[in-house]
């Protein structure tokens, strides 16, 4: 098949996670991967993000599929059920919520900046070296700490997946993947009666 | 006189529990499977000739081989 623009996103992907390490301002372009992905479904009705453009989806793709990292075994059933998708969905939110009222806490003043980054709800990483201060409010940097800590734990578990079942197991679960399926349900409601 | 059936193989896609992801849709080669409206992956039973290559890069493994009649 022919490469076309969006097969190299991974770049993009890859050089986000990066970025994060050196300054954790760059953390705020990772909403694009929140809002393109939802404007996509509600405009179009369609997952054209996740077919086409997602840089995370084909970075497991390739560090998977093409550098055989992974051990191409089958998701268990539980992992592909509604049950655990949208389970899962409800925790995700949830604690981005948590993330939100967190950074809300520190724009009010109530609470100092914290330089950590969150790995999987629970280990605080210190991360000072990617924050000199200075530039934005600390609510603002607040924001970016907690968005990179979403960021970078979806990356681990998608990774640990990737390593254990199919390349890109992480689509399964993936809470913007069960959104957007969930938009272009809604969307398309009468044709979906019409199909089997 | 016995005549006997000829059977082909077709990718089947068990939509109930397709996630959408369109992994499916990179890897055919004959542009044979879809995803319809964000909502599963579609098989065009015209042109599917049932290599199983969608169903070997399926994340939720929800593709499967299928012999079907001719």
């Amino acid at each position: 098949m022919k490469k076309r623009w969006y097969n190299y996103l991974w770049i993009v992907s890859l050089t986000y996670l990066i970025l994060g390490f050196f300054h954790i301002l760059f953390a705020w372009l990772g909403l694009l991967c929140f809002f393109i992905p939802l404007i996509i479904s509600i405009t179009q009705g369609s997952k054209g993000y996740c077919n086409r453009y997602c840089g995370r989806g084909q970075l497991f793709g390739l560090i998977g599929g093409r550098f055989g990292l992974s051990r191409r075994k089958d998701v268990p059933r539980w992992m592909k059920s509604k049950a655990f998708r949208y389970g899962f969905l409800i925790f995700f939110f949830l604690m981005f919520f948590q993330m939100l009222w967190n950074t809300y806490l520190v724009f009010a003043e109530v609470r100092d900046l914290r330089q950590v980054v969150t790995l999987l709800w629970t280990f605080r990483l210190p991360w000072h070296w990617a924050y000199r201060g200075v530039l934005v409010s600390p609510g603002a940097a607040q924001f970016a700490f907690g968005f990179y800590s979403v960021m970078l734990t979806s990356t681990v578990l998608g990774f640990l997946t990737m390593l254990l079942f199919k390349p890109r197991s992480w689509c399964v679960y993936c809470p913007m993947g069960t959104m957007t399926q969930l938009i272009c349900r809604a969307k398309n409601h009468s044709a979906q009666s019409a199909e089997p | 006189m016995e005549t006997k059936r000829k059977t082909r193989r077709q990718a089947r896609v068990d939509q109930s529990l397709c996630v959408a992801c369109g992994c499916c849709v990179k890897v055919c080669p004959l542009a044979a499977i879809q995803v319809f409206r964000g909502l599963w992956a579609q098989v065009d039973r015209a042109r599917c000739v049932g290599c199983g290559k969608c169903a070997r890069e399926c994340p939720a493994s929800v593709i499967a081989i299928q012999e079907v009649e001719a």
